[in-house]
């Protein structure tokens, strides 16, 4: 750290940045520090997200919506049925996936959740992951939680996966061997290319990526940066996705939900 | 915004899944060329200038007035060549973990010790001998601008 200290200029926040990791801080992304990939873009894309009718992840909400709605499975009953207004029940719910599911003895991200009442109670075929059904449910959802602050839930039994999680963060992997950490945290607000390097944070998701031309999740967004460094990505629901969710979401703690966010 | 795809592509074929060449670490140097043969610097320039290949940009700087966004992560590459000894460059080239083993520079002639290489790479270093020894061979004729450590 210090070689690199002395090599650059650095804007001001990297530089208390840096104090804080000379002083081992616990966290290397401070607290104060902390800002969500919304204040590393564009005027124009930052217009984008704004504004509810130029995003086009609201309308991943409007799918969604429609299917919170809609009678589906052998129950012949819809979300609505047992949950009612999506906008009163699923307050703040996705600001604390994931949580711990006793009937799997581990963590289940939102989009689990979604499928074991759409099997369990709807009796219906699970959505598959990143389908346009999933990916509406789950922003349809998250949005109920816009402008509430992270709340992972305070849960001892979450501890071991939340180590997993941030284990697989700092682990360097694929054929340009880095570790999650060392763009994120030790490069955050760099440039790699063009493209500046945020912090990582899972508070607009799922969100439309200008990139994708699409909605996708933040495992969606995993996948991306695995590939990127050479790696084989987890799949989507897998153990391994669903720590790194719990160890993002718990760094991020108390930082406003922007789903559905809009990304480059 | 395309740093990452360009991070993924990758132009197949050009390094091979065979042994790697045996090399000597010395006194911070590997003196000998891993082809046994000078590199060609002007193949060399066109590796460190193309994104998809050798990714360099994406992380330094250097005289490459044709590339628009060139990155801020590393010391400019100006200069190396009156800096740096060839040995040294290639050290730095073949693994620069045995240098700074924090460092973020990829080892580009390098396949043990990573872990969760996508398939298709497994076995294959990022850029292949003859393309370490052409990028060594450019890197050396920058003998001007930009004081070590000199970010852009
Ligand atoms: C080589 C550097 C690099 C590595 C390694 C890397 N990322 Fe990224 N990541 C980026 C860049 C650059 C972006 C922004 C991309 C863009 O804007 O096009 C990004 C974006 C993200 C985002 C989106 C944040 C937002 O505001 O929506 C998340 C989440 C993320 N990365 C997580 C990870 C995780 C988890 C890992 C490890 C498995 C990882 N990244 C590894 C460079 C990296
Ligand atoms: C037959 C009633 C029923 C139906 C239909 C149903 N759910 Fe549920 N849901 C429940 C119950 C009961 C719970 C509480 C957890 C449990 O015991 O499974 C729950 C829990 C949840 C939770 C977690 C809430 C929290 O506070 O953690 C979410 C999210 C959710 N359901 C979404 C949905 C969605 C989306 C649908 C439609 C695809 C749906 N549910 C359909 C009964 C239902
Ligand atoms: C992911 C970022 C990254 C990429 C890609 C990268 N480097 Fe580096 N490189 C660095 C960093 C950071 C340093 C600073 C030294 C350290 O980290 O130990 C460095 C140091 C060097 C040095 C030593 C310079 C000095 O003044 O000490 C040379 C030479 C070099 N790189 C050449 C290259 C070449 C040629 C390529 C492309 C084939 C390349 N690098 C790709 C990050 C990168």
């Amino acid at each position: 750290m210090a070689r690199r200290r002395s090599r650059r200029p650095g804007s001001m926040w990297r530089s208390t940045l840096l104090a804080c990791l000379a002083l081992g801080a616990a966290s290397a992304v401070a607290q104060d520090a902390r800002k969500s990939g919304f204040a590393y873009m564009g005027p124009d894309t930052q217009a984008m997200q704004k504004d509810d009718l130029a995003n086009p992840g609201m309308l991943s909400a409007l799918d969604g919506e429609a299917l919170w709605n809609a009678p589906a499975g052998a129950s012949g009953k819809s979300c609505a049925s047992c949950h009612g207004d999506a906008t009163a029940s699923m307050k703040g719910v996705a600001a604390r996936y994931p949580a711990y599911e006793a009937t799997h003895n581990a963590p289940v991200d939102l989009a689990g959740r979604i499928n074991l009442c759409r099997e369990g109670n709807q009796q219906a075929p699970a959505l598959p992951r990143e389908s346009r059904e999933a990916i509406g449910l789950a922003t349809y959802i998250g949005q109920q939680s816009r402008g509430l602050s992270i709340a992972p839930p305070d849960d001892p039994r979450l501890t071991p996966f939340h180590e997993q999680g941030k284990a697989l963060y700092t682990q360097r992997m694929g054929q340009l061997n880095f570790s999650c950490a060392q763009c994120h945290d030790e490069n955050a607000g760099g440039h790699l290319g063009a493209a500046p390097i945020p912090q990582a944070h899972p508070t607009g998701y799922p969100l439309y990526r200008l990139e994708w031309q699409a909605t996708g999740s933040l495992q969606r967004r995993f996948r991306n940066c695995m590939a990127g460094v050479r790696a084989e990505p987890y799949s989507y629901g897998s153990p391994e996705f669903i720590a790194l969710e719990l160890y993002l979401m718990d760094r991020a703690k108390g930082m406003a939900v922007e789903t559905p966010a809009v990304r480059p | 915004m395309r740093a990452l795809v360009m991070f993924l592509a990758f132009l197949p074929g050009a390094a091979s899944a065979q042994a790697l060449a045996p090399y000597v670490i010395e006194h911070g140097e590997i003196r000998a060329s891993l082809t046994g043969k000078a590199g060609d610097p002007a193949r060399g320039r066109a590796i460190v200038g193309e994104r998809q290949k050798g990714l360099c940009l994406l992380c330094h700087s250097g005289p490459f007035p044709e590339e628009r966004f060139q990155g801020d992560l590393a010391p400019t590459l100006n200069g190396v060549g009156a800096r740096m000894s060839e040995g040294e460059i290639r050290l730095r080239m073949v693994d620069g973990g045995k240098v700074n083993p924090q460092t973020i520079m990829p080892a580009y002639y390098r396949v043990d010790g990573l872990t969760r290489v996508a398939p298709a790479l497994r076995g294959k270093p990022v850029l292949n001998a003859q393309e370490i020894e052409d990028v060594v061979a450019y890197l050396l004729t920058l003998k001007d601008g930009g004081a070590p450590g000199r970010m852009k």
